[in-house]
This record gives C-alpha cells, structure tokens and sequence, in this order.
C-alpha cells in the first residue's frame, strides 16, 4: 500500500472507509481526479427545500410583532439540524469526497452564519444553490451567485443598502451600508492586503446598492425570497473602484465590478493561499502558492482546473501529515471509518457544536480557521477525546488492530499498535485507534 | 466488517450527560484566603459601538451625529446613566452604575490599536499580538506577559471556550476551560493515551495541559457539568456561565491569575436599536456577565482588574440602516476592586465632525497599549524591562498610563 492512497483519501478526501485505501491505491490521482466536474447532488440532500419559499417565510414570520423566536425555535431550529446532519452524512457516505471537501472550503471562504439568526432557516440552501453548482465552475460565477443569494445579502446587510443620491435614498430615509462591500472585497476576493482603500469600499458598497431580497409584497416584481433588483435604490452616476470607472448602470455594474474582482491579482494570490493552507500546510511556501495563483491568473478562475492544479503539485504528497484535524474533518473522517453508520439528522448536531465547529455557525464573516493552533487548545483535545471514547463505546470492532490497518496502514507506527492491542476491550482498543496522533492529523 | 451498532451512536451522549449546574452551590477549595492579583480581559469581537456604551451625550454633537440611535438623556424613561454630567452609561449596563459610583469602574473613551484599517481580522489581531501589524507575531502580548509571572509552576493563564484566542496563544503555558457534556474517559484511558502520546510531543503537552486544567476545574467547580446548551461566545447563558465559572476559579488562591474571556456579535451595521433591540441586548449579556463574574471573584474582587476591549469602536454618525459602520475609537472599561476608577481615564477629542478621524470615526487619542502596560506594572507587578521589550516590542511612544489602579 502506497502512502499517496492515504494521502488522497485523508488530505483531499475525508478520510478512508474500510474497504477504500485498496482500490485507491491504484491510481491514487486518477480516482481524485474522477471527482473533478461532477456536481450532482449527492442523495441526502435531494429532498432539502430550496431558499426562496424558507426566507419568504422568515421575512413574513420577522414582520409580525409576536413570534419569530417561537418560529425559529418549532421551524426554523429543527430544519436547520437537519441540514447539518445531511451536509455531514453526504460527506461521510460520498464516494466522492474530495469534492464535498472542496464544497465546504467555498461554503467557509463564503461564509453566511447563523450567528444572525435570519440565517438559519437558508443556510443550508445557500450552500447547494450558490455553492455546490460552481466549486468546478467559474471562480466569478461562484462570486457573482454568492453575492445576489438571499442569505448573503440578509447575512451581510445589503438588502436595506441604497444610494444616496438614488430616489429611494432621496425620497426616504435611507442610505448606503458597506458591510457586504468590504467583506467582499477583503475576506472574498482581494484579502486585506490586496490594495483597496476606504474610497474603494464605498464604491463598491454603491456599486452593489438595491442588490436586495424580494419580499411578498414584492410578487409582481419577483419570486418571495429570491434575489431581486431595486432599481430606484441603486446609486446614480457613475462609480470608481480601483481606478476603473463603471457607468453601465442597473445591476450589470455590479456584476461588472464583481468579474473585474474575480480576475485581479490579488484574488488569485488570496484564492492560492488559503487553498495550500487548507490542503497542505498552516504556512504554505510562497512559491507553490505563486504557482497555484498562475493557474487561476492563466485559467481566468477555472475552478477545475484549480482542483487539477492542487493534485499534480508535489507539495500535498510531501508536506508531513501534521495538520490537526478540524471538528469538521475529525467527526466526518470517524463516521467514515465506521462506515457511515446510520445516524439520525440531529445526532450530528451534539458534537460538532461542542467540538466548537457547527456547520453555518462561524463566529464571523472569516469563517473557520484552516490553522492546527486554532483548534489544538488542552479544552479541545480532552472534548473530542471524550467525544470519541463515547462514540467507540457503543461501536466495539472485531479485530481492531486490522480494522485500523485498513484505516491508517500506510502511517500506523508500532507505538500506536501496540498501545492499542493492549486494550482491554475492543472499544477501548477503538476509541485509542481514533485518539491516536495518526488519526487526529492529516 | 461488521459494525454492531446503527442509530443513536452519538445520539445519547449529549442528553445522558446534561446534567443540571449546581447554581451557587459550588464550595471554593481554599476559601476566601488572600490572592495575589488578578486580571482578566474580556474581548468583544466585531467593534463594540463606545459611544452606544458611554454616550457623550453632553455634547452638542450628540444628537446630530447618532440621529435616530440617540440614547434618551439621564432621568428620561429609560434613560442613560449619568456618569459625569457629560457622559452617560447605556441602561442596559445598569449594573456597572454602582461600581462607577464606588471607584471601581474607570472609563476609557476614544481609545484605539494603532492601526486603522477597518477590517475585522486586522484590527483584532493586532489588539492580541500587541504590536501595530496584524501578522507580525503568533503569540499574543497576554501570553508574552504571563511569561513573567510563572518561573516553571502553575499555569498563570486561563482561556475560555473550545477555541483558544490568539492573545494568550504562545510559548507560556495557559490552561482552558469549558463547561463539560460528556463523559469522563477515566483515569485508565488517559494512562494509555499518555503512553500513546509519547510519539508526538505537542499532543502530550496538550493532553497534559487539558488534565491539569481538569483537575484545578474541578478542584474548585466540583465535577460540573451541563448547561450551556449550543452554549457559544455569543448567547446569554455564555456570559452568565463563563464568566462566573472564572470569577470562581480566579479567586482560587492557587487557581491561575490571568484570564481571557471571549465573546462575539458586537458588529451592528443594521438597526442596532437604541434602549431596546440587538445592541441593548448584547449589553445586557454583557451585564450579567460581568456581574456573575464579581460574584465569581467575591473576595478576590478587591485584588482584581477586569478590562473589557475591543477592536475598534464604529462610525459616529448612524449609517443609511440605522446601524454604525466600521470606525476607530472605542471604549475601554477597567473595573475590580483594585482600580482606581469613578472617572473618565483619558482625553475626549469631541464629536464635530472636524475632530473626527477621517471626518468619520471618533478619533483615537489613547494607544490601548498604554492601559495594558499600566495594569500589567501597577497591578501584576511584571516589569517594565520585560513590557518594554517582549509583550509590547517597539511601543515606546505608548507609554504605559499609570494611575489605573488604586495604591
């Protein structure tokens, strides 16, 4: 067994089922590689509601005096625990794991959260919607339909953002926000060093203004809960971001703003790094990101051939597994390694929140770390440790040291095994399996 | 292969072992005998709106620049609570007003790190890494300081929270803590988990780390478990919890004497609301924390300084949402028994919009830096050598703010 089987089903996938490392041994990157293109939605998620009737009807429930904390809490709670344990169960039955790995990483750069509880009923929505059908599409396109999502606008304030010298913003008290301008600009595309100034967020703020979300009343203009244009809300004149100058007006100016975004330099860097960060390394050599950034620069953001470009560089194959798993990998790759044993919706729900990672639920805009230091605190270490020797009591495997063989094989050392062949019962001998240093990094 | 269980693996754990909080009835360990000093710092994240909190509501600028998000004057219904006759504290921190009244709160206004990019990230990691970049250093300045304060013994340091914050991450050992749901893996399990950890040395200083905090939690706590629900940084229960589960292991004699208390949901771009709504609410959390954390520290109080930050304040005039945007100066609160307070710590640059910075923000005329260096020389007793060159390299021109804390 090679050590590149390992690699491919733990660093890009999450993690190996049983009966997996073999026929990934073959051809470690060719069955990565398979992954690439095919966006279909994986079964556990085909039955979920889409966005628009789930946030036309928060917008009603929000608008009446009485009772939106008791629908969130009946409706609104319930539905969104079903959505984790789905996303979670997807990812921990796919035999396409690299690509609901790359799925979550757009879903995290692109971060809408909970923490404004408007969310939570769309947020699941707005992963499959405005995430799944582009992470081998176009890095714009993914921009463009993050941006115009309900759940972003509602999340990041732009659906009450107008011009000032618009005639909403003349008629009425209304004006311009810039909070969904600047996170695009640092956290979405350019990053914080990427050379905008003030000027250029209230530009784009501007650019972006009546990018909003069609209410009921709004019907005749577009479909509750969808994305929906506002003309007299959009500053007038023409706007300046980064030098450039856009006049077309209407929302093409936005769009235009946001492709221009999507192809800067500083986009492709930012994109690079945070993705050698998350495959590879908590500080990734600033030449294979420049290497990774030429291929978005050369691709015009081709997101497949991104993912291309992360298999054939040597660096993942090479870097020593040392990253610390997250929450997210550590309770998907431990389902996998069962199996995917038949779990209900909501028994995901527990552990990823005391873990400290429920999907939807970053604490800001940034999203997740993708940093060992941020998850490896003393707290953290002891909950997951007690987390995995709960779950391995009820899961006792015969033979367990071939279990993990199947597992871990290729990066076991004799250390690990013998400590786990002495256990005094196969779910201690388990539950020391999913302790051990091999199985907490990747 | 066989896996002998289907439904309800993980189900189960959480509510076999939510078992109720003992609320008060925790005993201390070492009863009310003397401590050294303490400190804690609690951070909000996402840029506290200062002039919401300590409203200048004095100046003639007031009203102009907050419009709509104006607070209703001191004997108003529901009104702000008079500090000076020019300040006022927002009603939701009502139960600061006593301290204020005692000498134990000091207020400071227009203060800032001193970077002013507005984003987020920036500004947060340059309040933790102590210096004036956002990535210069991955250790935080707390860290850096409680260095000084354990030659080899107990962790002087506690976080809060499954996620350690970059202020006191670093090289000086700190211990964590969060409320427990699940079982105990036992003290046969952590035996071989130790022999297993030998192969990784950052795995078996944390592991080692985690049961020392375990025994010291529940040394003081009792064997504490349950209550914080989906408990995060940003709910109610957090702070009532959190910050009372400190105050408590604070005022242990031997427990550590620095804390770090983290909390989010601070960023109100959208209808903050005035006496009622999203901002009022986050100040009533935060008001009940810190109230539970005074009845943590009980006699501890006196030898304590709590100091309440966070990364930047918000614009001055309310936004085209009825909320503030992203600004510069903010407000730092400093209250515990050892204080020097019931008075306003340094100086207001004025609300016009000339003075503001960038004819935006309220103008920063207090390095934050300065008010960690006075606690950390009058109230720890670390060094000046030592602030000087390792917690706050390069800072000379903030110079450390003395008079913060009571001879």
């Amino acid at each position: 067994m090679r050590p590149e089987a390992y690699v491919a089903a733990t660093r890009f996938g999450y993690g190996p089922r049983p009966g997996d490392l073999p026929s990934i041994n073959r051809d470690p990157r060719g069955w990565l590689d398979a992954q690439i293109g095919n966006t279909t939605l994986p079964a556990p998620l085909q039955d979920l509601p889409g966005s628009a009737p789930l946030i036309a009807k928060m917008i009603t429930e929000q608008s009446k005096p009485q009772g939106f904390a008791n629908y969130i809490r009946t409706e609104a709670r319930p539905a969104f625990d079903r959505e984790v344990g789905r996303r979670t169960t997807a990812a921990a039955e796919s035999d396409a794991p690299f690509r609901e790995r790359l799925v979550h990483f757009w879903s995290n750069h692109f971060t809408v959260s909970v923490k404004r509880v408007q969310i939570m009923p769309s947020a699941g929505a707005f992963e499959r919607e405005a995430i799944r059908p582009h992470v081998f599409g176009k890095f714009e396109d993914m921009l463009i339909a993050v941006a115009q999502h309900p759940a972003m606008l509602i999340y990041l304030d732009n659906q009450y953002s107008f011009g000032p010298n618009s005639l909403a913003g003349r008629r009425r008290d209304v004006g311009l926000n810039e909070n969904l301008a600047r996170e695009i600009l640092e956290l979405h595309t350019l990053g914080v060093d990427g050379g905008y100034r003030q000027d250029d967020v209230i530009s784009l703020a501007k650019l972006i203004t009546g990018w909003g979300v069609a209410r009921p009343q709004d019907r005749r203009e577009s479909t509750p809960g969808t994305f929906l244009f506002r003309e007299p809300g959009h500053e007038t004149g023409g706007k300046t971001l980064l030098g450039k100058s856009y006049r077309q007006g209407g929302v093409a100016e936005g769009e235009a703003a946001l492709r221009d975004l999507a192809r800067h330099p500083a986009t492709a860097r930012f994109i690079a790094g945070k993705l050698a960060r998350h495959f590879f390394a908590d500080d990734p050599d600033p030449e294979t990101v420049a290497r990774l950034a030429r291929v978005f620069t050369d691709t015009e953001g081709d997101l497949a051939a991104l993912s291309r470009a992360l298999i054939d560089a040597p660096e993942p194959w090479d870097a020593p597994l040392d990253k610390f798993k997250t929450p997210n990998d550590l309770v998907i790759s431990t389902l996998r390694a069962l199996d995917a044993p038949d779990l209900r919706d909501k028994d995901m729900v527990g552990p990823l929140a005391l873990m400290g990672q429920l999907p939807f639920t970053a604490p800001s805009p940034a999203g997740w770390s993708d940093r060992s230091a941020d998850w490896l605190g003393p707290e953290a270490l002891m909950t997951r440790i007690e987390w995995l020797r709960a779950v391995s009591a009820y899961t006792p495997i015969p033979n367990t040291l071939r279990w993990a063989d199947s597992l871990l094989g290729p990066v076991l050392s004799d250390d690990t095994r013998i400590v786990v062949s002495q256990a005094q019962s196969e779910s201690e001998a388990v539950a020391l399996v999913f302790a051990s240093p091999e199985f907490q990094r990747k | 292969m066989t896996i002998p269980t289907r439904r309800g693996i993980l189900h189960g754990l959480v509510a076999t072992t939510a078992l109720a909080a003992s609320p008060g009835g925790v005993q201390l360990a070492f009863g009310a005998a003397a401590v050294d000093a303490r400190f804690v710092v609690v951070i909000l994240r996402g840029g506290m709106d200062g002039l919401a909190a300590i409203a200048p509501y004095g100046e003639r600028a007031y009203r102009r620049q907050r419009g709509d998000l104006a607070l209703p004057e001191p004997g108003a219904p529901d009104g702000l609570i008079d500090l000076d006759g020019r300040f006022g504290l927002h009603p939701a921190l009502g139960a600061l007003a006593p301290f204020y009244a005692r000498g134990e709160l000091a207020i400071a206004h227009a203060v800032g790190i001193p970077y002013r990019n507005r984003s987020h990230f920036d500004a947060q990691n340059v309040l933790e890494n102590g210096t004036d970049k956002p990535h210069s250093t991955a250790d935080g300045w707390l860290n850096r300081a409680i260095a000084a304060l354990q030659p080899g013994g107990t962790p002087a340091g506690l976080a809060v929270g499954a996620n350690v914050p970059l202020i006191i991450r670093g090289d000086a050992r700190y211990t964590t803590y969060a409320p427990q749901r699940l079982p105990d893996i036992g003290g046969d399990f952590v035996t071989r988990l130790r022999n297993m950890y030998a192969q990784d040395d950052e795995l078996a200083t944390v592991l080692a780390e985690a049961l020392k905090a375990k025994e010291m939690r529940e040394g003081v706590l009792g064997r504490q478990r349950g209550g914080m629900g989906r408990g995060n940084a940003g709910s109610g229960a957090f702070y009532r919890e959190a910050f009372g589960a400190v105050g408590k292991l604070l005022a242990d004699a031997k427990g550590p004497r620095v804390a770090v208390l983290d909390t989010d949901g601070w960023d109100t771009h959208a209808f903050q609301g005035t006496t009622q709504g999203v901002l009022a609410t986050q100040f009533g959390y935060l008001n009940e924390g810190l109230a539970s954390l005074h009845e943590g520290l009980a006699a501890a109080w006196r030898q304590s300084v709590v100091l309440v930050v966070s990364e930047f304040g918000r614009t001055a005039a309310i936004n085209g949402t009825k909320g503030t945007d992203h600004g510069a100066g903010g407000v730092v609160l400093l209250l515990g028994g050892a204080v020097a307070g019931g008075r306003m710590v340094s100086p207001w640059p004025g609300l016009e919009t000339p003075q503001l910075y960038e004819a935006r923000d309220l103008a920063v005329t207090t390095d934050v830096r300065g008010l960690f260096k006075g606690v950390l020389r009058d109230h720890l007793g670390i060094a000046e050598g030592h602030i000087e060159d390792v917690v706050f390299p390069n800072s000379r021109d903030a110079r450390a703010i003395g008079g913060l804390i009571r001879a």
